[in-house]
């Protein structure tokens, strides 16, 4: 496994499986927890918690008020950072983000926009004056692959789990009123999902890749799919050439994998809800 | 800035998809790109920029590759190779990098939504026109060579 990792995966994978048990279309367990009480980040205003077999991602969502552009003045902002710390793998050293916690953040915002699960306009308060920005941070604490979909799963149970207080302009002051006792919870309409996918030599294709199969890896698919089984994203960076028809094999399973991922979200977000 | 980083990713990994970089061993190939101005389709462009050096720089490669993109307009219709004006127009943008060999994607981007049957038609629009884009190279090297 150290001295020859590519003929022993190879030999795995001729079986139709993969050294820890999957086959190769089989995801890692996926948990994922949900605000206050059982993700530990109490002071921002929505968390979540996800683990992707050993990948865990947190994501914290801190809602702060800003005037609008310009240029755009009934639309708020949605800001995502993706942070590979040093701790999460010894690849990643201290310092200013690394190209891939850059491509990751590029990759995250661009999610958003396509999918438009939060709609701009939803976030203005007052035209021109008021509108709120969401710091979305996703934090990896322990990187073992397929970053890009535990990051997503986490944005979108964070923001699912966001509480926004409501926030009146005063006519005489001006100025702006937050009344935290009156939260309401964000507008998401629609629920990507991500889906990663590994080419090996060319021509297999494995879901959810580990961080040993990514480096032995010759390329690397990312399809983001929302529930209407439309593309949001289709993310392949290089690599191996692959067909359309087994870019459509991928699309298929993505498509399986958002329905799988949709009813864990939802199961997670009734067991919170207060009755 | 993260965009660029971005780009730079795309690009990176689809030039090491082609060159054969074990017959160059302890090199470093550093690929230079200034943007002079752009009016949409920039990342296709990039491809196609790349793609031209790295066969002027004579480096063996696999394949050649060749930038694609395709605007979704709002009532369906495929347009190839946008300008800035339709882009922002348009439903969706997808970028591929097509290679030469059995015209496979080497690298799929996807601005904006689109359904899996719009993107298959996108792709097989850009597979069409990858063999214009092919024939330009061929004829940019003749005429690079013939004098």
């Amino acid at each position: 496994r150290t001295v020859e990792p590519l003929e022993y995966y190879r030999r795995f994978l001729k079986e139709n499986c993969r050294p820890d048990g999957r086959e190769l279309g089989e995801f890692r367990t996926t948990t994922v927890n949900i605000g206050k009480c059982l993700c530990s980040i109490t002071t921002a205003d929505g968390s979540a918690l996800v683990k992707l077999g050993n990948t865990t991602v947190i994501c914290g969502v801190k809602a702060e008020l800003a005037a609008p552009a310009a240029d755009s003045a009934d639309k708020g902002y949605i800001v995502p950072n993706v942070e590979l710390p040093s701790l999460c793998a010894e690849r990643f050293r201290s310092g200013p983000p690394g190209e891939e916690a850059q491509a990751a953040s590029q990759f995250i915002a661009d999610v958003i926009e396509n999918s438009q699960m939060i709609v701009k306009e939803d976030l203005c308060i007052a035209n021109g004056k008021l509108a709120w920005v969401l710091y979305c941070d996703i934090i990896c604490l322990d990187y073992d692959g397929n970053l890009l979909d535990a990051s997503v799963f986490a944005l979108l149970a964070a923001l699912k789990n966001v509480q926004l207080p409501s926030v009146t302009i005063n006519e005489e002051t001006g100025l702006s009123e937050v009344n935290l006792k009156q939260k309401n919870p964000l507008i998401i309409r629609k629920h990507p999902v991500a889906t990663s996918f590994a080419v090996f030599d060319d021509t297999l294709l494995i879901v959810d890749p580990t961080a040993e199969e990514e480096d032995l890896a010759t390329g690397t698919v990312t399809i983001v799919t929302d529930e209407e089984g439309r593309l949001c994203s289709v993310h392949k960076p290089g690599g191996s050439p692959l067909t359309g028809a087994k870019l459509q094999d991928c699309i298929t399973r993505a498509i399986t994998r958002h329905k799988e991922v949709k009813k864990l979200i939802d199961k997670v977000i009734k067991s919170i809800t207060p009755k | 800035g993260v965009m660029e980083r971005s780009r730079e990713q795309l690009l990176r990994q689809t030039c090491e998809a082609v060159v054969l970089g074990v017959l160059h061993p302890r090199t470093s190939i550093t690929l230079v790109l200034q943007v002079l101005s752009d009016a949409g389709s920039l990342l296709a462009c990039c491809l196609n920029a790349s793609c031209m050096v790295l066969l002027d720089a004579g480096l063996p490669l696999t394949s050649l590759f060749c930038g694609v993109t395709c605007a979704l307009q709002l009532d369906g219709t495929i347009l190839l190779d946008p300008t800035a004006r339709q882009e922002q127009e348009a439903r969706a943008v997808l970028t591929f990098a097509i290679a030469s060999s059995e015209r496979k994607v080497l690298m799929a981007n996807t601005k904006g939504s689109c359904s899996v049957e719009e993107m298959q038609q996108c792709l097989a629009a850009a597979q069409r026109a990858a063999d214009t884009i092919f024939q330009f190279y061929r004829d940019s090297v003749r005429r690079r060579y013939s004098k």
